[in-house]
């Protein structure tokens, strides 16, 4: 969804040093490094979500929201009541009002913005995200967080399996490419990269026309068969059925960019001396490859990877909608359609989570396989 | 004559050529769409109403599926007594009784089967209601009294629930009994084809009293895009989806990419705290989820499609290409051209504007090209998930109609088909070119 420009191949500067076997330091090193950004992006992630609480009460909508919601409940809470009905108009006002305002303040809507929006915050991050007004939980909780906890674990088996997938299946055709630079499948996967501007629902959309309602071979959506087989393989079976048509709509939708970008990267790395010095000692094709060429690469490629990732994740409303996956994006749809205001802030501040996490991991694996980090500095030592 | 070894250069690859026709192409109908349909019309007609799509089919294929189908179906047929279409012949008898024979006389060139059979009528007259016998008649010269009723001021006869019709041809599709050829096997239903005639013959019972009637044979493809749940002609949304999707997706890529090039040549021009916050900014930006943002502001402020536009920029100017620009204006700043610069006292926005930033046009516009499309996309996104403008005709509108209606369980494809073919094509377009112009303007860095 993320706008996806074209990656500008890095200027190959990066020369691996020679790794000095003291792995207790770079360990150290690796673990710092990991550390310090663990802060600065546990920061990032308060700061985003206290943006997030900004926007969705822009104007003191939600504040308005509530207030109506509060009267709403006192007046229907007198509605039966014969002996208040009977009380003087200004006597009933001054009841209702007076329980409005009890009931305000123990929501701390009496206290300015600036001091609640502190309080919002603290709250998300705690995971204490409120209650539903509409929707339930499956176990019929009106909690939030049991809402999104029972949809996460749908949405991370379809984005796992598909960001690896994507990931291996990238890097082969990368190389493979690389190998055969100026082939005819070379040129069909430069052919086919513009194809990669149109997002993966859009895939989707053919996808299951071709294959659940021509063909018939495949579902239309869901995660598993209706009743879900009790038997562990048989459920796993019909999961990996499911699993196919979102997968390879990911798939077509970014596979031939990615692979044309990381192709240059590596046609980039294995015109350096370096390397026509390791195939001039005789040295393998796959050892130059895999040694040489693939892992001062590597950051470069995982930088290019985690901002797909993070495109893929700010996707998947629209992605789990269109397949009909009961997971995280389709419960945002399904609170817009509701007009749950809690579940649809709820379900931002755990996609801001869930991308801050991406994030760590994939710095956590750039630091294992960028040489500076290992060696500490920038190359200086060698 | 730079600018002619570019163009001359372009022309080496056919796919960006094929990609500048299709977007003059996709110009062309943009502007023919404002002329011809302008937008409060199209607007008006979109949201439909009483009165506005009544005789269209609903749910119907466009009618030149008719080519590629062994049994044709019919489009719909209008003919109306009040305009000439049919023959009214007014037979005055004695005193206060009067008859008016309307007969409607068409040719049927097809097997299938209409959608409906309709009769408007229109009758003026002070207490006495009209009397109104309807007498069909097949090519093959059967005659069916298709009904018998008094007429009211305005009333509607709909052959599909006429029970009565239904008991007398012996079928629960009594407008496609009309048709039906008594000869064909019963598993392959045809109608005759032909030129079938409906006679009313109204009876009126005052001396001034008169009647018209219209009557409409709704078929089953219609025009050249179909039709929606709604009987909405698609036309309407796939002319209109052309010029909105462009605009949307020109103005989202100039204004994020010019924003961002800007934020970016100051940071690496000012360096210290201001390139600092930037890229703290960035990395914000980067945890916050762009899609459940504008999820947000759709439903909590305004579906609006101009204030989409705006957040989608505000979100979009610190991505990951301000890192990009900012790693090439650090590299450009130490130039030998930008310390003469700042030797004879170049001012930081002289220097910036006239010096920085043309360094990155070349990258600049092919960037710009290629986004064009991701806009595009990123309209018809929030529209499946609902949050479409709620006045526009959008393509995108028109898949969150068919999805919200299981266009693709019901075998409904053109519904969804049409708009996909058609962001398909832009977004292709878009991309081929700006795939290509990548290439031409940086040699250095594409030569692989």
């Amino acid at each position: 969804m993320s706008a996806e420009p074209i990656i500008i191949p890095p200027v190959a500067e990066p020369v691996p040093q020679k790794k000095k076997k003291t792995s207790n330091s770079t360990l150290s090193r690796v673990l710092k490094y990991s550390g310090v950004r663990l802060v600065i992006l546990f920061f990032t992630v308060v700061v985003g979500i206290y943006l997030t609480v900004l926007i969705a009460n822009m104007g003191g909508y939600v504040d308005t929201i509530r207030r109506a919601e509060i009267r709403e409940n006192v007046n229907a809470g007198h509605r039966g009541d014969r002996s208040f009905q009977l009380l003087p108009q200004a006597e009933r006002d001054r009841i209702q009002a007076e329980e409005i305002s009890i009931l305000e303040e123990e929501l701390g809507l009496n206290k300015p913005f600036m001091v609640r929006s502190f309080g919002y915050v603290i709250n998300a991050l705690s995971l204490n995200l409120g209650y539903a007004e509409r929707m339930n939980s499956d176990s019929g909780s009106r909690q939030v967080r049991l809402i999104i906890l029972e949809r996460l674990p749908a949405t991370l088996v379809l984005f796992a399996t598909a960001d690896l997938i994507l990931f291996f299946s990238a890097i082969f055709i990368a190389l493979f490419l690389s190998r055969r630079y100026g082939s005819i499948l070379d040129k069909v996967i430069i052919g086919l990269a513009p194809v990669s501007t149109a997002p993966g629902w859009f895939f989707g959309i053919f996808l299951i026309l071709i294959f659940a309602a021509l063909l018939g071979i495949l579902p239309f959506g869901g995660m598993v068969d209706a009743p879900p087989p009790s038997n562990a393989f048989l459920y796993a079976l019909s999961l990996a059925k499911h699993l196919i048509l979102p997968v390879l709509s990911m798939s077509v939708a970014h596979v031939a960019l990615n692979a044309y970008n990381w192709r240059t990267f590596f046609l980039i790395y294995s015109s350096e001396d370096y390397v026509e010095m390791a195939k001039a000692k005789g040295l393998s094709s796959r050892d130059v490859e895999r040694r040489y060429i693939l892992r001062p690469t590597l950051p470069t490629i995982l930088t290019s990877f985690s901002l797909l990732i993070i495109g893929l994740w700010t996707g998947a409303p629209i992605f789990e909608t269109v397949f009909n996956w009961p997971g995280l994006g389709r419960a945002t749809f399904q609170a817009i359609g509701l007009y749950d205001t809690p579940v649809i802030v709820g379900t931002t501040i755990i996609f801001a989570y869930l991308l801050a996490i991406t994030v760590f991991l994939l710095e956590f694996a750039y630091a294992l396989v960028d040489p500076r980090v290992k060696v500490g500095g920038e190359g200086s030592k060698a | 004559m730079k600018l002619r070894n570019t163009l001359r250069e372009f022309t080496r690859y056919p796919t960006a050529l094929a990609g500048v026709v299709i977007i003059l192409l996709l110009i062309g109908v943009s502007i023919y769409t404002m002329i011809a349909l302008p937008y409060k019309e199209a607007v008006l007609l979109w949201r439909g109403g009483v009165g506005v799509w009544d005789e269209n089919p609903k749910l119907v294929p466009p009618a030149w599926i008719n080519y590629f189908n062994k049994i044709r179906v019919p489009e719909t047929i209008v003919l109306n007594s009040a305009d000439g279409t049919a023959t009214k012949t007014v037979i005055s008898s004695s005193g206060d009784i009067g008859e008016t024979d309307i007969l409607f006389t068409f040719d049927y060139p097809y097997e299938g089967f209409p959608q409906d059979v309709l009769i408007y009528f229109t009758a003026t007259y002070a207490i006495k209601q009209p009397h109104a016998a309807l007498t069909w008649i097949t090519p093959d010269g059967r005659e069916i009294l298709a009904g018998s009723f008094s007429v009211a001021p305005t009333q509607t006869f709909y052959a599909s629930q006429d029970e009565r019709l239904q008991r007398k041809l012996n079928t629960d599709l009594p407008q496609e009994g009309l048709f039906l050829d008594p000869n064909a096997p019963v598993d392959a239903p045809v109608a005759v084809e032909g030129t079938y005639k409906l006679l009313v013959q109204v009876f009126t019972f005052e001396s001034d009293a008169s009647v018209d009637a219209k009557m409409v044979i709704v078929g089953k493809v219609y025009g050249l895009a179909g039709t929606d749940h709604q009987r909405r002609d698609l036309m309407i949304a796939l002319l209109w989806g052309t010029p909105l999707a462009l605009a949307f997706g020109l103005l989202a890529a100039l204004g994020t990419t010019f924003t961002t090039m800007v934020i970016s040549a100051l940071g690496a021009w000012f360096g210290g705290w201001v390139d600092g916050i930037i890229q703290r900014i960035t990395e914000v930006n980067m945890v916050l989820p762009f899609l459940s943002i504008l999820i947000m502001v759709g439903t909590f402020y305004s579906r609006s499609l101009w204030l989409m536009l705006g957040v989608t920029i505000l979100l979009s100017i610190f991505g990951g290409t301000i890192k990009t620009y900012r790693a090439i204006f650090l590299q450009v700043k130490e130039s030998p051209y930008i310390e003469a610069a700042r030797a004879y006292g170049a001012s930081n926005g002289r220097i910036i504007v006239q010096y920085l930033v043309p360094r990155i046009v070349p990258l600049l516009i092919p960037a710009l090209v290629t986004l064009i499309p991701t806009y595009v996309f990123l309209e018809a996104s929030l529209a499946v998930l609902g949050l479409g403008d709620p006045v526009m005709p959008t393509w995108g509108k028109i898949i969150n109609d068919a999805q919200q209606n299981g266009a693709l369980y019901q075998g409904l494809y053109y519904w969804i088909l049409e708009p996909a073919i058609l962001l398909m094509i832009t977004g292709l377009a878009f991309s081929m070119v700006g795939f290509a112009m990548d290439r031409i303007f940086n040699p250095r860095l594409r030569s692989l």
